[in-house]
């Protein structure tokens, strides 16, 4: 057993880290949620072209051949970073929708009775019910669009639209819905895991800067012990992502969301305490990781879909 | 990330898996928890077999008579003897856990010799002798003073909530060799034979109604200048190194243990009918998210001091902060899934278990001191005012 990063996947991390830091730097960042969110499709293809959305596909039909801890490490920098887009449906959807791979699709994930992010511009729809899973394109999906109605979204970083009965229209069934929820889980956990760290990175950082009272705010044991809490949800949070990228197992899974759901707004908040006034402005980057926390948590396998599903493997 | 166990490490899984098999249907009952001669003898009795089977000190260097198994051993030793429900270190606690490792990694090599080997035989016992009435949190306070006279140290004062002082040879003890020196500079850390004359035992009731702490006062005890573990004033350099064994490795077993009581009160809950109760469910699921992420956080701390050599990092108190507060939290859905009227018979095991989870959160350091530490330490956040 040896549970540390290998030589190659800190490559890979940095690789990732680098290229978001330069095309997506928080000036960027902050452009593209004022600018109503939505998908930079030009860093997309650079990310397809960078092998991103082609990761897990096997190299021979074209694709890198690297497995699901790999894609943890690298979701967990969009995560950092904050990157909108529907990243995971687009990687699970590799192989299955044409460009995908290649980051010259966009493929929006469905879900029931949830809203649909990035609908609009999409060039897919992965619809997920229970464990069935089907890719809506084409003139399907162009009546989807038709009858859709935008809804003023909470998360300016992710415009959503209200569907009607998406049972309605036909797809392509894709095998192993469940396999796809699973991963899309795993995916997601890894973004909230890297947004509780850039919070937990950025209340320390505060904390060691804002002086109050004649001190800098983290010399006082109340903000001390708020980041301190900050750092104890997301290094278990942690071990728990990784591991379950490394089994694949289901329960690990559904855990490792749990957890990461709660580590990506819990720190989103604490976070927000720690700037006082300032994390209440929409000025602070803050809001717009716990709004994203909050969206990302009702995905793929949601806070009662995972008590439930830990719940039955007790006993 | 390799989570897979080597071809050596799953070998030596069976072999330890086929030994408990072997041993454990013949251990005697478990003792009163009142019965302290009994409980002394029954962990005895357990850590010789352990040292006879080649299982004592298994992560020990071997020049301090362990096996220098690799912390991916120990900890399948850990997983495998938990799993099988195996006696617990008991008594021997602070010798196999944190006064073992200090003086493996401290000692001199006749240190090591003379202490050593005892522990591992489950021979002699060891107490920790830090918290005084007036330093628990502030243990560099400490006011135990030894002065030098001759080739010993002669040493008055009083220790507090000492574990297993009523069984102890041995008690790790922290002194104060220099009242001048700034606090954390005068301390020293001697091995002290726990019958020595001047030195009382008066055992104090824990809330659970059993005397697993004691009170000790010190009165002209003497110790020999030769059973200082480090350099005289250097004890909380020493202390730290032990606080670090404390902290990091001292709970890991518990972790197994913790998910086979939940697995008991899910079945238990699924008998009575309260598996119904949704948000007792959902309460249970999510401490089987908690227990199985803390077995993970293991495992990477482990993978990382192999990586590293050694010393457990203080990492452990990211560990100990979580584990502490998960376990509070399981016994209190146990008292809920085993009903209202249930939890009020003290001679269920579980209700003794729910009780002594209470002091997870202050013993070893609590965890507003560990936050302290996470705090500054970790995230290196200005020292406290
Ligand atoms: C079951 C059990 C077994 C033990 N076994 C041993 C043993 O074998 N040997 C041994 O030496 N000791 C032992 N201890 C002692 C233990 O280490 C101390 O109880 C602990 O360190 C706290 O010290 P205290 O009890 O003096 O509490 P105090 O230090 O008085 O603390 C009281 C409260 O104040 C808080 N507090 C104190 N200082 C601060 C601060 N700076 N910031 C924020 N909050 C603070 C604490 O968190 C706590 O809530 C044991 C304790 C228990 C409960």
């Amino acid at each position: 057993m040896d549970f540390q990063l290998s030589e190659d996947q800190r490559a890979l991390r940095a690789g990732i880290r680098d290229l978001l830091a330069g095309r997506f730097d928080r000036d960027r960042m902050r452009a593209a949620h004022e600018g109503g969110g939505g998908v930079d499709r030009a860093l997309w293809r650079e990310l397809g072209a960078a092998g991103f959305f082609a990761l897990r596909l096997p190299e021979a039909e074209g694709g890198v051949g690297l497995g699901l801890p790999e894609s943890v490490l690298l979701f967990e920098e969009i995560g950092r970073a904050l990157l909108p887009g529907p990243l995971a449906a687009t990687q699970l959807a590799a192989g299955a929708v044409k460009g995908a791979a290649e980051g010259e699709a966009v493929v929006a994930l469905a879900e029931a009775g949830r809203p649909v992010g990035h609908l609009e511009g999409a060039d897919a729809l992965l619809v997920l019910d229970g464990d069935r899973a089907r890719v809506v394109t084409g003139a399907a999906l162009r009546q989807v669009v038709d009858g859709a109605r935008p809804v003023r979204s909470l998360d300016p970083g992710t415009p959503l639209w209200r569907v009607p009965d998406l049972s309605a229209y036909e797809g392509e069934a894709l095998p192993d819905g469940a396999r796809l929820r699973r991963e899309g889980a795993l995916l997601t956990a890894a973004e909230q895991l890297g947004s509780s760290s850039r919070s937990l990175e950025a209340a320390v950082q505060h904390a060691g800067e804002r002086e109050q009272f004649g001190a800098p705010i983290g010399a006082f044991q109340a903000v001390k012990h708020l980041c301190a809490g900050m750092l104890v949800r997301a290094e278990p949070a942690r071990s728990a992502v990784y591991a379950a990228a490394v089994t694949g197992d289901p329960v690990e899974a559904a855990g490792a969301k749990l957890l990461a759901d709660e580590a990506a707004v819990g720190n989103a908040r604490d976070c927000l305490q720690v700037h006082g006034g300032m994390g209440f402005t929409w000025e602070a980057d803050v809001h717009l990781r716990l709004k994203r926390a909050w969206l990302r948590a009702g995905q793929w396998v949601t806070t009662t879909d995972a008590e439930e599903a830990l719940a039955a493997d007790l006993g | 990330m390799d989570l897979a166990y080597t071809e050596e490490e799953e070998a030596f899984r069976a072999r330890l898996r086929e030994w408990l098999g072997s041993v454990l249907p013949g251990l005697p009952g478990k003792p009163d928890p009142g019965d302290w001669p009994g409980r002394r003898a029954y962990d005895s009795g357990w850590q010789k077999l352990l040292y006879d089977a080649g299982y004592a000190g298994l992560h020990w260097p071997a020049d301090a008579g362990g096996r220098g198994a690799t912390p991916t051993q120990h900890l399948i030793f850990l997983e495998e003897t938990e799993r099988a429900g195996a006696p617990y270190v008991g008594a021997n606690f602070v010798g196999l856990l944190h006064a073992g490792p200090t003086v493996a990694a401290e000692g001199t090599a006749e240190q090591r010799a003379r202490w050593l080997p005892p522990v591992l035989r489950g021979e002699e016992m060891w107490c920790q002798g830090f918290s005084e009435p007036d330093a628990g949190s502030d243990l560099a306070s400490l006011r135990t003073r030894a002065v030098r006279d001759g080739d010993d140290y002669v040493v008055s004062g009083q220790k507090i909530w000492t574990s297993h002082a009523e069984v102890a040879d041995w008690c790790e003890l922290l002194v104060r060799t220099d009242a001048e020196a700034p606090k954390h500079r005068g301390i020293s850390w001697l091995a002290m034979r726990m019958d020595s004359p001047g030195v009382t035992v008066r055992p104090l009731r824990t809330l659970a109604g059993s005397t697993e702490f004691a009170e000790m006062f010190l009165d002209e005890v003497r110790v020999p200048v030769s059973n200082r573990v480090g350099a005289e004033n250097d004890g909380w350099r020493v202390t730290m190194v032990t606080l670090s064994f404390e902290r990091g490795t001292a709970f890991v077993g518990e972790v197994v243990a913790c998910r086979r009581t939940l697995d008991a009160l899910a079945a238990d809950a699924r008998r009575s009918g309260r598996w119904d109760d949704a948000v007792l469910r959902r309460r249970l699921g999510r401490l089987n998210a908690e227990f199985r992420a803390l077995w993970r956080l293991t495992q990477w701390n482990v993978s990382e001091a192999q990586a590293g050599g050694g010393v457990p990092g203080i990492g452990g108190s990211v560990f100990k902060l979580r584990y502490s507060h998960a376990r509070q939290e399981l016994y209190e859905a146990a008292a809920e899934v085993l009903g209202a009227g249930d939890d009020l018979d003290l001679d269920r095991e579980w209700v003794l278990d729910r009780l002594s989870s209470l002091s997870y959160t202050i013993a070893a350091g609590t965890s507003q001191i560990q936050r302290n530490i996470v705090a500054e330490r970790i995230l290196g956040l200005p020292k406290g005012r």
